[in-house]
């Protein structure tokens, strides 16, 4: 068996264990086989079906066994040398719907609503880790998407509340994360400044910025500095109307829409164009890059401005995409998920976004979990993004690597 | 004592500068942003005159909420006027410590981001010794102090096993170790062990007054013991460094790790060895501060200890001496923030902006001395960047 095969036996072992687990655990500490409800509509789709309603035992236990049986089959086509994905697909989704049926017993899970909540859940993660993606396949790592998230939000609330115009506040939120970039590539670049502090502390300063700002100008002087609008849906004629996928994506605000533009069009550049082989080649081996006459640092740049731009316009989600009004550190954290769904889609597009999902899936599995009073803390569902993120850089999953020159200052010459 | 002279003075320039400069900016930052400053914008002397008293009268009021406080003195005694420096040193003692557990990181080559994780595991774990066991008074403060530094060291150690075993990059773990921590004081004070009796906000019983620190300056002081433990373990952390062979091997994996292997020292055993002990560090101040000055946990005890703690290692230069002077000072800005906010209309957050630009200055010693046009600042060498793969 090659690495890779090894990794993906040991998961599907896992699973094949957990699914015997759940199978176990849920027909004996759920006695009560109380009906579970899955809702599938939320506005005015077509209408495939509204509800399905199973047994929450019934459920717990068909889904327990299929799991069981997905897992099973995968550790059969790695054995037999195939691609196992069917397998841990269908074990990794049987285990979730089991988990849901034992959890919601006798309760209504609106199936729909949570995809549809997880997507705005992920968005600010999406647009952060793309920025973390330009930045550190060029060789800068961006621990600053953070503050450049806070900066994009703070600045398009504010000047969409002082002009009455979302469309002003989209425009000035990229600028204000490139601001930031601009000041990372400024003090990485030219002054060699070590990045991780750098990013750090600039998110350190964006915080006190707006935190300032925030109590000094849009607290007292909420009616014009900080009670802007906010983007409405925009439902996409037919594409809106599809059942389930219709208003899980495609009625959304422009915000969102945006969001699928800039993943297509990232994706496409960093692997079909000259300037996404540049980047990756300044990413992974300066020097060599060099050779070839590409301005290395010039490049770079360039690139952590471009990537201030993408995160600065996700920071506008937070305000005008969705309440409107600013509010202290309204972030609270995203960056670093997104740096931490960078990281654990191990630094490609797909594999960031996937991650983003994730995350903001488990956050919104929480969110519903807890509105409809399932007994577990709340507290550790949060944790998870954080701990599958350890977990992906320890390597228990498959090891993870960073772009080689990551984070690396480059100069020519240089001792590096 | 020339040379010394010249020592002391070159190593304070650039610290000393990049702060005229965090405080120049900041104060833009202040009058532009007030409305009264804002109206007069017409009139340019009256514009410039009151925004200089604004700044004037803010920057007075952050000294007098940290040092010596005159209104204060009024009929109480000159000794009442400094009840603000007792309260710097009080909220300075937490941050000696977490600075120091990021500087001792630093030496090593690591950087520690988790000391904000580290601080909440040590107050977690003295607050429970404190108020659910009873011992005698030294022997109970002793045993809260110990389980707060010994679960830190434990929960920074798991980031060093990480690191020595997998590779995995200790900025990602500490980051996300944070949050888990985070996590998991919320959870901890909801359960009936910790969560006081008849609440419902997640506060813990107060620690037992056997295992509270005594009061230094009588009980109109909050100056506390803990300023004596933390002054205690910047000597030993300068000790260690300098006079001990496990940390001239911390230092020599800091330095260069291949050739500090090659030199047959455990890259592995100093890296677990430096995060534990960097977690017991930023413990102990976890376990100073509950036991100190606040009694009982709360779901904000660390507050932003374990982040400043970054900002006044880089300010200190990784050295003990400098986090000491670096961390009074920003309990300084912190407590005399807390005045201003109070006294005049700036907000207690300028603070974070003054902190940031004066580690970004320090951090990027060519600027300075492009600004002053000084040919020779002493610089200390720039922080190697290793990126993730180091």
């Amino acid at each position: 068996m090659t690495a890779v095969q090894r990794r993906q036996f040991r998961l599907l072992v896992a699973l094949f264990i957990l699914a015997l687990l759940e199978l176990y655990a849920f027909g004996l500490g759920n006695k009560a086989n109380a009906p579970t409800t899955f809702g599938f509509t939320l506005g005015n789709e077509w209408v495939l079906i509204h509800k399905w309603v199973i047994g929450s035992q019934t459920g717990a236990y068909l889904f327990s066994a299929l799991a069981t049986i997905g897992s099973a089959l995968g550790i059969f086509l790695v054995r037999t040398k195939k691609n196992p994905a069917i397998g841990t697909a269908l074990s990794t989704l049987s285990l979730l719907v089991s988990f849901l049926c034992w959890a919601a017993a006798g309760k209504f899970i609106p199936l729909t609503g949570m995809l549809q909540g997880t997507l705005l859940l992920a968005v600010p993660l999406v647009f952060g880790s793309m920025s973390g993606l330009i930045c550190e396949r060029s060789g800068v790592i961006n621990i600053a998407i953070e503050g450049q998230l806070l900066a994009g939000a703070f600045a398009s609330g504010v000047v969409a509340s002082l002009t009455h115009k979302t469309s002003w506040g989209l425009l000035v939120a990229p600028l204000a994360g490139a601001l930031i970039s601009l000041l990372l590539a400024t003090f990485a670049i030219k002054f060699s400044v070590d990045q991780v502090i750098l990013g750090f502390v600039l998110n350190v300063l964006v915080i006190g910025l707006t935190d300032f700002l925030y109590k000094k100008l849009l607290i007292p002087y909420q009616s014009t500095w900080n009670s802007g609008p906010s983007f409405s849906h925009l439902e996409i004629p037919v594409l809106g109307k599809l059942p389930i996928i219709g208003p899980i994506f495609f009625n959304q605000t422009i915000i969102v829409y945006l969001m699928y533009l800039i993943v297509g069009l990232i994706t496409f550049s960093l692997f079909k164009t000259k300037w996404g082989l540049r980047t990756r080649a300044v990413g992974e081996h300066p020097t060599a890059a060099d050779s070839v006459g590409i301005d290395v640092n010039k490049l770079r740049f360039r690139n952590v401005v471009i990537a201030g731009l993408v995160s600065g316009l996700g920071g506008a989600y937070f305000t005008i995409g969705s309440v409107g009004s600013f509010s202290k550190e309204m972030t609270a954290g995203a960056g670093f998920i997104a740096l931490a769904a960078l990281i654990f889609g191990k630094w490609t597009p797909m594999g960031a976004v996937s991650a983003a999902l994730l995350f903001g899936f488990a956050d919104n599995l929480q969110g519903t979990l807890s509105i409809i009073g399932v007994s577990i803390p709340s507290e550790f569902m949060l944790m998870l993004p954080y701990i599958a993120t350890i977990i992906a850089v320890s390597g228990l999953v498959g090891r993870v690597r960073a772009p080689k020159a990551d984070g690396i200052h480059y100069s020519r010459g240089g001792s590096h | 004592m020339k040379k010394f002279l010249d020592r002391i003075l070159g190593s304070a320039l650039l610290p000393a500068l990049s702060f005229l400069l965090a405080f120049i900016i900041s104060g833009f930052v202040i009058a532009f942003s007030d409305s009264k400053v804002l109206k007069l914008v017409s009139s340019p002397g009256k514009f410039i005159t009151t925004a200089l008293s604004t700044v004037g009268n803010a920057y007075l009021a952050l000294f007098q909420g940290s040092i010596y406080d005159p209104n204060l003195a009024h009929g109480h005694g000159f000794l009442q006027g400094l009840y603000p420096l007792s309260e710097t040193i009080v909220t300075a003692t937490p941050l000696i410590l977490t600075g120091l557990a990021v500087a001792l990181a630093f030496q090593a080559g690591l950087f520690n981001i988790g000391a904000q994780g580290q601080f909440i595991f040590g107050a977690i774990a003295a607050s429970y010794v404190g108020f659910h066991y009873s011992f005698t008074p030294v022997l109970h403060v002793t045993l809260a102090i110990l389980a707060g530094v010994i679960s830190a060291a434990i929960w920074g150690g798991i980031v060093g096993l990480l690191k020595a075993r997998t590779g995995a990059h200790e900025v990602i773990v500490t980051i996300m170790m944070n949050y888990i921590a985070g996590f998991f004081i919320l959870w901890i004070l909801k359960t009936t062990k910790f969560l006081r009796h008849g609440r419902i906000d997640p506060i813990a019983p107060e620690v037992a007054p056997s295992a509270q620190l005594p009061h230094l300056a009588g009980a109109n002081f909050r100056l506390h013991a803990g300023i004596l433990i933390a002054l205690l373990a910047a000597y030993f952390v300068w000790w260690l460094l300098n006079r001990t062979t496990i940390g001239f091997q911390f230092r020599a994996v800091g330095a260069n790790a291949s050739a500090a292997k090659t030199a047959g020292i455990s890259v592995g055993y100093a890296t677990i060895a430096t995060m534990a002990l960097c977690g017991a560090l930023a413990g102990l101040g976890g376990a100073v501060h509950v036991l100190g000055s606040e009694y009982a946990l709360t779901a904000d005890i660390a507050g932003n200890f374990g982040f400043d703690a970054i900002t006044v290692a880089l300010l200190g230069r990784a050295k003990p001496l400098g986090t000491v002077l670096a961390a009074l000072l920003f309990g300084a800005l912190r407590t005399g923030g807390r005045t201003m906010q109070s006294n005049t209309t700036t907000p207690l957050d300028i603070v974070l902006v003054i902190q940031a630009l004066i580690v970004l200055f320090i951090a990027a010693p060519t600027l300075v001395r492009y600004i002053f046009r000084i040919k020779n600042l002493k610089t200390q060498e720039a922080m190697a960047s290793k990126g993730w793969n180091g």
